[in-house]
Parts: C-alpha cells; sequence; structure tokens
C-alpha cells in the first residue's frame, strides 16, 4: 500500500487516500441493514397496487398463519405515531401534511405502504408478505404534468422573483423564447434504504438508518413519537449513496418503528429497488418557460423565467429552481414564477443539486439558444455577462473566480478548435459535437459541533454527528485535524454518524466540508490553547508550528488521562456582508451517429470554482460522480409512469437506465483551488453539487452543435436523435 | 369517481400456501426438488410448524476457505445466506434481481449474482466473498489498487466492484481499458468512480501481480 501519511504541517490540500478505504474494500464498513442484533426478525412491506383511493378490507389470515410470523402490520393495528397529530407547520420541512404510514384507508399514490409482513426469517416475511390479500375502492388517478398545467398553483413557500421591467426580453434586438421539459429522475442509490429500530420499552429507541444526517432524524423521530432527546439514538457511520434521498424520516424508517414497536424486537426492514423508485423521494419533473433578450452585442437586457414541478396531493415540495437563473448573469431585468402542480404521487424530494440542477438545464440550453440567435460563441456570451457582484442580492461575491474557469476549461477542452456551424464536425460516420455551460450552486455554512479528545498515548479522537454519504468527509475531517493539532494523520480517528455526538448538520446542500471542517478546525485550535496553556501559562502562541513537546509528554507531566474539548463553530456576521457561491464552467464533446441516433460523450472537462481544495484527489472523485449524473440526466434517466394506473413502469435497474462505465469517456478536472477568505477559516467553499449544476445542458448544446437539432426535452434517447 | 372493486394481483393467490402447491404437484416433481420427509409430512397433512423442519436442507459448501456444513432452506439465495445467516456483510444487495451487480462473488473461480444464485445450488463449491479475498492483514492487489485510485466513494457497490474486477483479469478480459470498460458494465457505481475504477484494474493488470 502507498505511503500515505506525511507528518504534521500541510495535511490540508493534500491529495491522501480515504482513511475509511480499508474498511471499504475489505466489506468491512458497515451500512444500515448489516447490523447483528439479538432477536432481530424481518420486516417485509405490502405496498399499494392502486395510486388513489381506499383500502376496502384486508385478508390477513393466510400469512398470519404461517410458522414464523410475528404480525401482520396494518393502519389497523399500528401504533400510534403521536406526532401525527400536532406538527407546528412553521417546523415542517415541506409545506403539507407528510405521509402518515400506516395511519388510515387512504391511498394517495402506488407503491404505498399498506402492511408490513414480520417474521423470524427474511424468506417467511417475504412470502407472508405475498400472502396479504388487499381489496381496494380505485378512484382514477391523475398523474400527468403536461396535461395538468390548469391546475398549477403558487406554493405556500413562494419563490417569484422580479427585478427591473418584467419581460423586458420582449423589446430586445435579439431574444429566443423556450419551453424545457425534465422528467422525473431517480437517485437510485446502490444502498437501498433500510432501517432497523431497537425499542427499550415504549419510550426509548435505538435506530440503524440510513440516512444523511443522524441529528436531524434524530430529532425528527423524537417528535413523532413524543421522546425525550435522551431517549432516541440514531446510528448511520455509513451510507451507501444518498444524493438527497436520505434527508427525511421515510416509509421503510416507519415501518421498522412502528413494527419493532408492536412486536417488542428489533424489526428490519430493506427498501426493494422498486420501493426505491418512490418511497424516498425523486428529483421532481418539471416544465420550464425561458425567455432571454440581449442586446445585437450579446449583453443580457431581459430574462424571464416560469418553472412548473409536480409534487404529491398532500405536500408542497419546493427546490431552488429558479436560483441559478437570479444570480449567474448581469441582467437589469428579470421576472420568475414558480408553480407546483399536486398529483396523485409521493411526494418529490431533494436530489443532487435540488432545483439548481433541473433549473440550470433550462437556462443554461436557452443561453446555447441565444448565442446562435446571436451568431456568438457560447462561452463569448457567458463572458460578456459575468456578474460582478451578485445581482439577486447586490452583494459582492465572497469570492468569485468563474472567468478563470471560462479560461482554463476552455484551454484544456480546445475549445478554439470549435468550428461553430451545427452538423460540421465529423470523426469518420460520427458527428462531432462541442457544447459548454456555467454552474453556480450556494455554498452555505451551518452551526456545526464537534468533539476533540487528546489521548494520554497523543491519539486524536474527533467525534461530530455529521455523516459521510461517499464524498469523503472521514478523510478530509482527518486532514484538518492533523494539520491543526500538527500531528500526524494515522494519530487522528474521526468518527461520525452516531446522532450521541456533538449535533452537526446533515450532509446535503454542499455545506458539511465547510461547516463541519469548521468545527474540528475550531475544536483542535481551542485543544492546543488549552496544551499551551499547560507549558506556559499560555504565553506561547497557541497556533505557532510543531510544539517542542510532545502532546503526550504534556498530558503526562501533568498527569493527565486525556484532554478533551467539545466546541460549536459557524460563521459570524461577516458571512451576511457576501454572496457565498461556487462556480463551474463544462465543456463537453459529444459523438451522434447521424442514423441511429445513438449519443456517445467522448470528454468531458470541468472547472470548478469550489475555494480551497482539502483534498484533490477525494474531490476529484466528487466532480467524477457528477459527470456521471449528468450523463445519465441528460442522456437515458427517466422515471415512465403509466397515466392510465398511475404506476411506475420502469421501476429497476435494467428498464431505468443509469450510466455504467462503457458510457464514461475522459474526464478532466480543473480545480481553481483559490482561498474563499469570508466562508471558512479552510478557504474551501461547497463542491458536492456545483459540479453538477449547469453539465447537463452543456451536454445537449454538444449535441446540437453536432446535429442541429435542439434536446429540450430530457433524457436525449436515441429516438429524439434519429435522422 | 366511481367506486369499484380491485382485488390486487396476489387475490388469485388467496388461502393457497407452497404446501397446498406440493400437494397438487404431481409426486414425482415433488420429490425431485423435496426431501421425502417433507412430502410425507405434507401427505399426512402435519402441521406447518413442523413441515417447516423438514424443509431446512443440508447443504455443505467451503466459504471463503472454511468448510461450512449448513441447513438452510431451499428458496434462501446465496446472498441472503451470507447476509442474514453468516453475518458475511460484505456482499452488498443493490438490487436482488442481477441488474446492479453489487452482490458478486466468486463460486468455483467464476463471478456470479449471488442474488440469482440459489444457496443450494453451491452444493460442494468453494464461494469466495470480499472477506476472503485478502491474505489475513495484507489486502490483495485489487483491494489495494482500489483505495490508491480512489476506486469508490459510499463504498457500497465497491465489495462487487473488486470480486468482478478479480475475474475481469482471471478471465483474460482486462487487456485495455475499453476491454475492462465492456467486462465491467454489470457492475453500477451510482457515486460515478468508473474511471478510477478502470485504472485501479489496469494498474493491477499492468503490474503483473498475481490475482
Amino acid at each position: 500500500m502507498e505511503t500515505d501519511h506525511t507528518a504534521g504541517k500541510e495535511q490540508i490540500g493534500r491529495s491522501m487516500s480515504r482513511v475509511d478505504g480499508r474498511l471499504k474494500v475489505t466489506g468491512g464498513a458497515k451500512y444500515a441493514a448489516e447490523y447483528e442484533l439479538p432477536a432481530l426478525v424481518y420486516g417485509v412491506l405490502v405496498t399499494s397496487t392502486i395510486a388513489r383511493g381506499r383500502i376496502r378490507s384486508f385478508d390477513t389470515r393466510a400469512a398470519e398463519k404461517l410458522p414464523g410470523v410475528l404480525a401482520i402490520m396494518t393502519y389497523k393495528n399500528a401504533p400510534a405515531v403521536p406526532g401525527y397529530k400536532d406538527t407546528d407547520p412553521a417546523e415542517k420541512r415541506v409545506a403539507g401534511q407528510e405521509l402518515r404510514v400506516f395511519f388510515d384507508d387512504q391511498i394517495q399514490f402506488s407503491n404505498q405502504p399498506v402492511a408490513l409482513a414480520i417474521a423470524d426469517t427474511l424468506e417467511k416475511a417475504t412470502y407472508a408478505a405475498s400472502l396479504v390479500n388487499v381489496v381496494y375502492d380505485v378512484q382514477k388517478p391523475t398523474t400527468d404534468l403536461s396535461a395538468n398545467l390548469t391546475k398549477a398553483y403558487t406554493p405556500e413557500r413562494p419563490d417569484d422573483y422580479n427585478r427591473g421591467v418584467a419581460d423586458a426580453y420582449k423589446q430586445a434586438a435579439v431574444r429566443i423564447e423556450q419551453e424545457y421539459h425534465t422528467p422525473v429522475h431517480v437517485h437510485n442509490t446502490m444502498e437501498p434504504h433500510a432501517a432497523t429500530a431497537v425499542w427499550e420499552g415504549d419510550n426509548a429507541v435505538t435506530v440503524y438508518n440510513k440516512t444523511q444526517g443522524v441529528s436531524l432524524a434524530k430529532k425528527d423521530i423524537q417528535k413523532l413519537f413524543g421522546l425525550s432527546p435522551d431517549n432516541v439514538r440514531v446510528h448511520s457511520p455509513f451510507v451507501g449513496g444518498a444524493f438527497g434521498s436520505s434527508s427525511r424520516i421515510w416509509p421503510p424508517e416507519m415501518a421498522a418503528l412502528l413494527g419493532a414497536k408492536l412486536v417488542k424486537r428489533p424489526v428490519k426492514v430493506v427498501a426493494k429497488r422498486e420501493q426505491v423508485f418512490n418511497l424516498v423521494g425523486y428529483r421532481p419533473e418539471s416544465i420550464q418557460r425561458v425567455a432571454l433578450g440581449a442586446t445585437a452585442a450579446g449583453k443580457l437586457t431581459g430574462i424571464t423565467h416560469h418553472a412548473v414541478g409536480l409534487t404529491s396531493q398532500y405536500e408542497q415540495f419546493t427546490e431552488r429552481i429558479l436560483h441559478p437563473t437570479k444570480s449567474m448573469y448581469q441582467s437589469p431585468n428579470l421576472n420568475a414564477t414558480y408553480r407546483l402542480v399536486g398529483l396523485d404521487l409521493s411526494t418529490p424530494c431533494w436530489a443532487r443539486g435540488p432545483g439548481e440542477t433541473t433549473g440550470s438545464f433550462a437556462l443554461e440550453s436557452a443561453m446555447d439558444e441565444l448565442a446562435y440567435a446571436l451568431n456568438m460563441d457560447p462561452l463569448a456570451l457567458r463572458r460578456a455577462n459575468f456578474a460582478e457582484t451578485d445581482p439577486e442580492s447586490k452583494k459582492p461575491w465572497s469570492s468569485n473566480y468563474l472567468r478563470d474557469c471560462y479560461e482554463q476549461g476552455a484551454r484544456a477542452f480546445g475549445w478554439e478548435k470549435r468550428d461553430p456551424t451545427p452538423r460540421s464536425m465529423h470523426d469518420g460516420e460520427w458527428l462531432v459535437g462541442m457544447g459548454m455551460s456555467a454552474g453556480i450552486y450556494k455554498s452555505d455554512r451551518a452551526a456545526a459541533s464537534a468533539r476533540a479528545r487528546l489521548g494520554a498515548d497523543g491519539s486524536l479522537l474527533i467525534q461530530t454527528a455529521a455523516a459521510d454519504v461517499g464524498p469523503g468527509t472521514y478523510t478530509i475531517l482527518t486532514q484538518i485535524a492533523a494539520e491543526t493539532m500538527g500531528i500526524d494523520a494515522s494519530r487522528v480517528r474521526v468518527e461520525l454518524g452516531d446522532s450521541a455526538f456533538p449535533q452537526a448538520p446533515p450532509q446535503y446542500g454542499s455545506h458539511t466540508a465547510v461547516s463541519v471542517g469548521s468545527a474540528v478546525h475550531d475544536a483542535c485550535q481551542e485543544l492546543r490553547r488549552k496544551l499551551a496553556a499547560l507549558t506556559d501559562n499560555g504565553k506561547r502562541d497557541a497556533t505557532a508550528g510543531q510544539a517542542e513537546q510532545s502532546h503526550e509528554t504534556i498530558l503526562r507531566q501533568h498527569n493527565l488521562p486525556e484532554l478533551v474539548v467539545v466546541t460549536e463553530s459557524k460563521g459570524g456576521a461577516e458571512l451576511e456582508t457576501v454572496a457565498r457561491r461556487s462556480f463551474a464552467a463544462h465543456f463537453v464533446a459529444v459523438q451522434v451517429h447521424p442514423t441511429l441516433g445513438m449519443v456517445r460523450v467522448t470528454k468531458i472537462v470541468s472547472a470548478i470554482d469550489a475555494g480551497k481544495v482539502l483534498n484533490p484527489k477525494t474531490a476529484r472523485s466528487q466532480v467524477l460522480g457528477a459527470a456521471t449524473w449528468s450523463i445519465g440526466m441528460a442522456l437515458m434517466e427517466e422515471g415512465v409512469i403509466d397515466d392510465r394506473s398511475g404506476r411506475y413502469v420502469n421501476n429497476n435497474l435494467a428498464d431505468y437506465h443509469v450510466p455504467v462505465v462503457a458510457d464514461m469517456p475522459a474526464i478532466e478536472v480543473i480545480f481553481i483551488d483559490k482561498n474563499d477568505s469570508v466562508i471558512d477559516p479552510m478557504g474551501a467553499k461547497g463542491l458536492g453539487e456545483i459540479s453538477m449544476t449547469g453539465m447537463a445542458a452543456a451536454i445537449t448544446n454538444a449535441i446540437y452543435h453536432a446535429t442541429g437539432k435542439r434536446i429540450r426535452h430530457l433524457p436525449a434517447t436515441p429516438d429524439k436523435l434519429m435522422a | 369517481m366511481a367506486d369499484q372493486q380491485h382485488p390486487d394481483e396476489s387475490a388469485e393467490h388467496s388461502g393457497a400456501s407452497r404446501r397446498d402447491f406440493l400437494k397438487q404437484s404431481s409426486i414425482m416433481a415433488a420429490f425431485a426438488i423435496t426431501p421425502p420427509a417433507a412430502v410425507t409430512a405434507v401427505e399426512k397433512g402435519l402441521h406447518e410448524t413442523i413441515a417447516t423442519r423438514f424443509e431446512q436442507m443440508p447443504l455443505r459448501v467451503t466459504i471463503n476457505g472454511a468448510a461450512q456444513q449448513l441447513n438452510i432452506e431451499p428458496r434462501v439465495t446465496l446472498l441472503d445466506l451470507l447476509r442474514e445467516q453468516l453475518n458475511l456483510t460484505g456482499t452488498k444487495k443493490g438490487c436482488d434481481h442481477g441488474q446492479c451487480g453489487a452482490c458478486t462473488v466468486h463460486v468455483d473461480g467464476t463471478r456470479v449474482n449471488a442474488c440469482l444464485t440459489l444457496a443450494m445450488t453451491t452444493e460442494g463449491c468453494k464461494v469466495t466473498t470480499i472477506e476472503g479475498l485478502a491474505d489475513g492483514d495484507q489486502l490483495h492487489p485489487m483491494q489495494e489498487a482500489f483505495i490508491k485510485h480512489d476506486g469508490f466513494q459510499c463504498g457500497y457497490c465497491t465489495p462487487g466492484q473488486i470480486m468482478s474486477a478479480v475475474a475481469c483479469i482471471r478471465e483474460g478480459h482486462a487487456d485495455s481499458p475499453d476491454e475492462i470498460r465492456e467486462y465491467m458494465s454489470g457492475n453500477i457505481c451510482r457515486c460515478g468512480a468508473y474511471s478510477n475504477i478502470v485504472d485501479a484494474i489496469m494498474d493491477v493488470k499492468q503490474g503483473g501481480q498475481k490475482v
């Protein structure tokens, strides 16, 4: 194995291999469904075969009489959930009435849980679930967004936005106006959602579940069951992919919680692949109208953006679909609206770049169309409309190296070789296209806490209730701690994903490294101050280089078995004086077969301004992941629902296509890697989502360049491109 | 909307049990797949619980070098046997339909999807899982290479990717990145570590170590 630990200084910014790598390559990392617990039994969900209506009756007799079956739980015998009755509307993360699992006879979407078969083996529970017979009163479901736009309403939490004159594009010298459509996009994490609940009596519960935020999950479970904070513990040290889908208490978790309460034994529930298509959220379908107006020289004079998204009938899920439009380009005039249509589907949820990914597909496609209308290079058009300050808040950027992204990305890609005429470039019989786009994504910082414990042997233990769903949080926190303490990274151990650890925000919204990294940084600084105070009453600069005496010597001299600090860290007022964003420029080359309409992405260059890069190795991997997701979104991923039944027709990985290794091109990742001096002490900004924002449009823009065919309705499947 | 009755698909099976099926099947067919004692139990109308005991079938299989003498239900998949009965949870369940590759293990040296393999079919076989790949504390070269090249993020598809990658080289299907891409396309990685996985496999292949 490569030697990967260098001492003391300059740990941050180093390409360190993952500290949890060994556990992951040996099968030693434990995910939610993998805890061996005494008296564990299995729960298998029975889900509705209709999308709208009510349960008329159950016949559970055949299932109940099977040996090994403990219970068939339905709304008739499920334990009560006090939190379903009295939730403060202001506290709800999504407006409306959350899905109440096993609550009543109402069916609100297809595949809704109606029963849980609980048995002592997985096979018996599976068989028992198959014997539960449900009779429904069926109503015709409404699931087609396009056909129901007249039902669009303004959400309770509106996001309409105006500056300057409305519809100014209509007076512009050059203008375009188009409609863009993005389909349901399913996270499809490799690990299906799972939970094991273990009750001690009726008032204390431990849950091993798949969640991006143990602090948040704990709080939600506490509220749902009316428990005291000390009596709920959530474990989620390893998460097999999340991308936003593990950010609420979903039906599989509720089923485990309720089932375990009912049978008074630990119950494990693992969602089947077909169930993760709609029981744990998904990116909602959207229809967006974008109009752009510009001067003949390419200066934007007006932007109009009307977005409609789908949601369930019982909740109003909103996302940041208009955010890129508000801040990406300098335009004096902008009017934007956001509407929802409630359908007989489950509630969508946040999916990687929630809203920004969808909105930027429309905006960045429209910019490409405007460039052609202007007879202008698409990159030059974006440069001409660079926003020197945030057009929305009017505040200065905390940092903005988007111009460097444009420059370095274009150079590495070879943008100057592009003949702007569509269908002008070839490679053998294949049409060749080059496209680009820009991306913008918020860079938030939330309050976070960490515990740092220096042991008598000089080892350092960091504990925080953050998650590592894959970006490499264990590793970058190790680096931050090692550098701040001036010790070798091999002496640091980081523990995450336990709600008993100091509070941390969930891992979404690209703000873990910034928020939790700052907490770890501050905790280690505090430890150093304490050490310095021990050695010379605090006279020595606590942050100066390597301590002359080793930490263990200092502890020994003072007879201390350990030194522990818990620090909460959050940004100050300076955060509010600036607009905080990460930026990206994406360049994509494609080949399109002129007859068959097949698309191959052949090259991607992604240039990213995410501030200081804490670990280029793991950071690069995040951008590779975003490129993979963007290829999926642009070319193949589409949740298809039969509107006659309201049921999925492709809820499996053979029919819902995700990119495989053969679909992946060469990808070059460029980090501008310049410190942001405002947001956090490491100089970092958010990374996980910026690299996804806009990239799908770069792919379809390249397809337009190759073929002269504009794809405004994702995904760009061959049928849309056939000659 | 008009009310209408809509029994779901399982209605037609209502009240039918596996043992009813056995009774209705031809005795010859039943003998082929079921121990005689179980058939007798069914014929004599013994209680389900007793019948269940007869349905435990003996399985001799070597898993990661250790000979196992097990009694299992014939409907148990190799994947569920590993994960739920033997606590070998390194082998992952991603789809349970042979569509994602997360459950890839070696049976007598050949890569298979453990979710599509009934455990009974491994009678007398040698099964290797991710837990059996390393030599004690010494990682397998493919495991080392995955760490070195960052061939994973969340880590959930990783055991399947590694088992598939080792087999890919042993099969002689790792002579070029394009060939690797073709022969590794049965293993989905949602985090998108694909190009790093190809780099890791090429590294091991070119390193010439024994895999």
